[in-house]
């Protein structure tokens, strides 16, 4: 999954879930909860949809590494990496 | 027209979702009404052949008819089980529909502006139409959906898209708000109690459950707050009822209103019915999809109307102790701070330790704190075994 498919894809959820909000406007470091007002349950429900759109599982550990949208790349980078590498 | 909470006293008819002949069943659900709550959907209680509609638009106080269901057979039976008139309501309009009577004008009702109700201002938004330049056709000349669709420009039907019932205005959310808090601290004399618990044994069973679960079936520690506050209601059943003119009345089963906070501003608590009796992924399940039903658009009359009592949780983000309001007429709400790492006691030992605060507040015509701790009690406990939850 390249970096900008998945700044689409993270764009594409968080507009979903904040629809009020500009997820554009974020800036790369920001805390998505802070910034967007997400609470647990959308938090959560971000969570699934990553899931569900890219079919990696998360554990809940590796949560804390998609609080950012530069968090969320760089997790979905190597988790399409490293199951690239299982299934090759 | 249900009543939909002690802070609803009428809403304007949107949609029906059935035609005039069509034969429905107990738990269809048949109509769309704004109200200041959002778009409500409208289930029936009654089977039989539905007719006689109140048109699209019109402002419908609770307890109005909005249609009528025939059997077949012996008289026709109202949609709604009509209430009295209270002797202020004014006498209806001469444009008014022949089967309700209008609801009193609103203290706050703009004069000279163009009345537009909010599906249609959402509506007339998504068309890019300017409604306020529209003629309206509804009650007191407002412009209703049906006028903004008339409005559009023609299209092809779309395939099978949703209709936009969605949002809600933040306005209307805050003086429906208003109206029930100010008469709960009006007639109810709230006492409250706090409890700080342990939370160590309830999120390691957390972690160990999560980590067997695929994402979407995880539980976040609010199913495990809420199914304990269920069970603890059980136990100390005073605490979950209504209480009307002074007069207690127990829940016929634990509906809990589920306190759901609106992006935008606002807040509604739909009921999770039997929330005892779930268990815990259901429960999850069912909190889920209550806050997109609640976000989106879709709440049913009857969760807004059956809650018995309310429970909120301030969530991660929140702060550390709660001190709330009761929903009238309910007589109990209990609520849940974030969860913060502080230190505790442990076999005489100072340990860091996740504890959450749980409030009550409690209507003291109903009972006295003794009740209130024990149900602060009970919870602690529950949560102390989350295995058995």
């Amino acid at each position: 999954m390249t970096e900008t498919d998945s700044k689409i894809l993270i764009f594409e959820i968080l507009s979903d879930l904040a629809p009020e909000a500009d997820p554009a406007t974020l800036a790369g470091d920001a805390d998505l909860r802070e910034e967007l007002d997400l609470d647990s349950m959308d938090f959560m429900n971000f969570v699934v949809a990553l899931h569900e759109r890219t079919g990696i599982d998360i554990p809940e550990a590796d949560y804390g590494e998609l609080r950012t949208r530069d968090g969320a790349v760089a997790y979905l980078a190597r988790a399409t990496q490293s199951a690239g590498e299982r299934h090759g | 027209m249900p009543a939909l909470g002690a802070d609803m006293e009428s809403g304007t008819l949107a949609e029906w979702l059935v035609k005039p002949g069509d034969r429905v069943k107990r738990g269809d659900v048949v109509a769309v009404v704004e109200t200041q709550k959002g778009a409500i959907e409208v289930e029936i209680f009654e089977e039989g052949v539905i007719s006689e509609f109140v048109p699209v638009g019109t402002e419908v106080p609770v307890g109005s008819v909005l249609a009528y269901v025939g059997g077949g057979a012996g008289p026709r039976a109202a949609a709604a089980p009509p209430i009295p008139k209270p002797p202020t309501i004014p006498p209806p309009k001469p444009s008014a529909p022949p089967l309700i009577t209008a609801a009193p004008p609103s203290a706050a009702a703009p004069s000279a502006a163009v009345k537009i109700t909010p599906v249609a201002r959402r509506r007339a938004a998504e068309l890019g139409i300017d409604a306020t330049a529209l003629k309206g056709t509804g009650v007191d000349g407002s412009v209703t959906l049906a006028d903004v669709e008339a409005a559009a420009p023609a299209a092809p039907p779309a395939p099978a898209a949703p209709k936009p019932r969605a949002g809600f205005d933040p306005a209307e959310m805050r003086k429906a708000i208003a109206a029930a808090m100010v008469r709960a601290k009006r007639e109810i004399p709230h006492y409250y109690l706090s409890h700080t618990i342990d939370l160590g044994a309830a999120l390691a069973w957390l972690e160990h459950f999560n980590a067997a679960q695929a994402v979407p079936q995880r539980l976040l520690p609010a199913a495990l707050l809420l199914k304990a506050s269920a069970l603890a209601l059980r136990e100390v059943p005073q605490l979950n009822g209504t209480c009307t003119d002074g007069v207690f009345r127990q829940g016929d089963g634990i509906h809990a209103g589920w306190a759901i906070s609106l992006r935008g501003g606002g807040l509604v608590a739909p009921a999770i019915r039997d929330a005892d009796q779930r268990p815990l992924a259901d429960l999850m399940a069912a909190m889920r999809d209550l806050v997109q039903r609640a976000r989106s658009g879709g709440l049913r009359a009857s969760e807004l109307s059956s809650p018995t009592v309310t429970v909120t949780s301030l969530g991660e983000r929140g702060a550390e102790s709660v001190t709330a309001i009761i929903y009238p007429p309910q007589v109990a709400i209990i609520g849940f701070g974030t969860i913060l790492t502080r230190p505790w006691v442990v076999d005489g030992a100072v340990v860091a330790r996740p504890v959450v605060t749980v409030s009550l507040a409690a209507d003291h015509r109903v009972t006295d704190g003794h009740i209130g701790a024990r149900l602060l009690s009970t919870i602690e406990h529950l949560l102390q075994e989350p295995a058995t939850l």
